[in-house]
């Protein structure tokens, strides 16, 4: 329904997709930790990618057991927290970037329970437009999906390789924004090639939903967004800009600049 | 008091969740792989052929029955008889066996033949490597690199059985940081590989799973006590880390309301210390590695690093069926400190010539400590979910016999 809607929804993150379809553009989607590798830093990377070409900016907080995690995101979850970093202060980050791309919290389910109920509004007036669960899949709790559903915040759930077409469908259903299509088994992290059954899965998807796609986990390069995208509506790219982001601010925006220019070739 | 709640209990408990805990907090990747072995687990447990398979690896290979040993000078200090069941004579010298025997027949059942498994004090390490060098199944068990530093011999066992010891150095690099690397390994290879957890902790259905493999320690020890003594015990005790054998031993008394259900977690440095084990008494329900229950975290979510002299204990988190069983009031947690297990170390070892894996020590320490609690007509059922053996070098490190 939110695509249908895209033209008239207050979402920003539908808006975002509406005019990449009238312009025929894919989506960058990048992906920072919280407070890594510093806060000030944090705050100059999320301006950087906005000038830089990102669609939507996701913004991890992080957690002291991210199971879905690859070595790289792990590794800056980690140092952030040990800088003191917390969902709060991620959301302050949020508020005082005022970013014009929507900004999307990407967030482990316990540090959101622990935020109290009234953490979604909190969100949306820092400046949040979506929130992903990396561990609340479909049907898992649906009060707390609910209670998810229901704010203003697009929620944005996963669909991954193993997912049968059915439950796409059920998972398109109970979300918005968009979908995050998982390249491939596994955790984040970047990857020397796609997954040979990418174009298959996207496919599948397609067909059980009108929302659009992006595609995640693995894509480190612009030849890699280039051939992820034409199977899909986006890209995410995250483990290769936080390992970028470790090494100096500015050769995460010279591969966000890269990653921008490929998508558009 | 406590009928209402057991009602209720029943009422709103469901396949997957134990009151309001339980489910499954997993990334979408492993909701399939989740579903079919829920599916696989049940069209197990309900062939008879399996069960029966189950059943003569139980007997032939772990040594099952256990014994139910009296405890003649014990009994004398706390007043009361008390009965130990005993799980250390079993195979690889703890409860864990029972649970990873159901768990790789099943997974051989499913076909897959890689082994995924993470542990703490070795113990389930070791049960896993055993199985799978029985079954010629392939083992990747992963380990905290300080969990490997404190307890050698167990990695040595376990590669001795041809199992590969993944160190792992996230984190606190223990128990914790091992589990969130095997499921990454599952997340990664979930078409081949079958994650054997060693507690009641987990997504669904891996807490009712295992529970039910451990299930075997309560209906031998019912019916033991039933036999001996002609009664049921005025109380079941049992320590609880992730709560593996508590749920094993509980689980058969749960219908008998008369029959106290004991719990004892570790106190670590103390409750007040903020250095201790006990999720159940000190903890706030939230969600790590795919379920909700009690957890030790800050006000941030974090999850806070649980300390035990006992590694079996030291996790953040526990079953999400004790944290109902907390919850309904059918079962009591209560909880000892190191120094304390210690002497129920000591205790057991000079009056009884058992020597406890600190784990257990707990259960012991718990039941000396609060003898003004029985009457001499009681009967005190303790779980002796290990040996202490793997403990001797931590132990005599710390010199423990000159102090």
């Amino acid at each position: 329904m939110a695509s249908t809607l895209a033209i008239i929804s207050s979402n920003k993150i539908d808006q975002r997709f509406a005019l990449l379809r009238a312009t025929r553009r894919k989506a960058l989607v990048c992906y920072v930790t919280s407070g890594y590798p510093s806060e000030d830093q944090c705050l100059e990377l999320l301006r950087g990618l906005e000038t830089e070409g990102a669609d939507i900016i996701e913004i991890g907080v992080p957690f002291s057991d991210p199971i879905a995690d690859g070595p790289v995101i792990q590794d800056s979850s980690q140092k952030a927290l040990a800088a003191g970093m917390t969902l709060e202060k991620t959301l302050d980050i949020v508020s005082r970037a005022d970013l014009t791309v929507p900004v999307v919290l990407f967030t482990y389910l316990n540090p959101l329970l622990a935020a109290g109920p009234d953490v979604l509004e909190r969100a949306s007036a820092a400046g949040v437009d979506g929130i992903l669960l990396t561990d609340l899949p479909v049907g898992a709790d649906p009060d707390r999906e609910k209670w998810l559903g229901d704010s203003d915040l697009a929620f944005i759930r996963l669909v991954a390789p193993t997912t049968p077409v059915d439950r796409m469908r059920e998972i398109a259903l109970n979300g918005s924004g968009f979908v995050y299509l998982i390249s491939r088994l596994g955790v984040t992290g970047a990857q020397s090639s796609l997954a040979s059954d990418l174009r298959e899965t996207s496919d599948r998807l397609r067909s059980a939903t009108d929302l659009p796609i992006c595609v995640g986990f693995g894509i480190s390069n612009g030849e890699q967004a280039r051939a992820a995208a034409s199977a899909a509506d986006g890209v995410v790219v995250g483990s290769a800009l936080v390992k970028a982001a470790g090494e100096s601010i500015d050769k995460a925006l010279s591969l966000t600049r890269s990653l921008r220019t490929a998508l558009d070739s | 008091m406590h009928a209402a709640p057991e009602k209720t209990m029943t009422a709103i408990s469901t396949h997957d969740r134990f009151g309001p805990f339980g489910g499954r907090y997993v990334p979408e990747t492993l909701i399939p792989a989740l579903d079919e072995l829920d599916s696989a687990f049940d069209s197990a447990m309900a062939d008879a052929e399996f069960v029966r398979t189950v059943d003569e690896m139980l007997s032939t290979y772990v040594g099952r029955p256990s014994p139910l040993s009296d405890a003649p000078r014990l009994s004398e200090q706390v007043g009361t008889s008390v009965f130990l069941k005993r799980e250390d004579l079993n195979h690889t010298g703890a409860h864990k066996i029972n649970n990873t025997v159901g768990q790789a027949l099943l997974a051989m059942r499913m076909g897959k033949r890689r082994i995924i498994a993470e542990t703490g004090a070795g113990q389930h390490g070791v049960a896993t490597a055993t199985v799978c060098a029985r079954f010629g199944l392939d083992c990747t068990v992963y380990m905290g690199e300080e969990d490997i530093r404190r307890q050698s011999l167990n990695v040595y066992r376990m590669k001795l059985m041809g199992a590969k010891v993944v160190p792992v150095s996230s984190g606190t690099k223990t128990l914790k940081d091992a589990t969130s690397e095997a499921i990454r390994d599952w997340v990664t290879n979930v078409n081949d590989s079958y994650y054997i957890i060693g507690s009641v902790v987990g997504p669904a259905p891996y807490p009712r799973m295992v529970r039910e493999f451990q299930s075997v320690i309560g209906r031998e020890a019912r019916e033991q006590m039933l036999n001996r003594t002609g009664k049921l015990p005025t109380a079941v005790v049992a320590c609880v880390g992730g709560g593996s054998n508590a749920m094993g031993i509980f689980h058969p008394f749960e219908d008998d309301r008369d029959v106290k259900l004991i719990g004892v977690e570790a106190a670590g440095h103390g409750l007040e210390s903020g250095e201790h084990s006990a999720s159940l008494l000190r903890g706030k329900p939230g969600v790590l590695h795919g379920t909700l229950s009690y957890l030790l975290q800050d006000g941030d979510g974090q999850v806070h690093p649980a300390h035990s002299i006992s590694a079996g204990l030291d996790y953040p988190g526990v079953g999400p069926e004790h944290a109902w069983l907390k919850d309904s009031g059918r079962a009591e947690y209560v909880a000892v400190t190191d120094e304390d297990a210690l002497r129920g170390f000591a205790t057991l070892s000079r009056l009884e010539g058992i020597i406890p894996a600190l784990e257990t020590s707990h259960a012991i320490a718990w039941v000396i400590d609060n003898a003004s609690r029985w009457i001499k007509s009681d009967s005190v059922l303790i779980c002796v979910s290990g040996r202490g053996d793997k403990d001797m070098a931590q132990i005599a490190e710390m010199g423990f016999l000159d102090r």
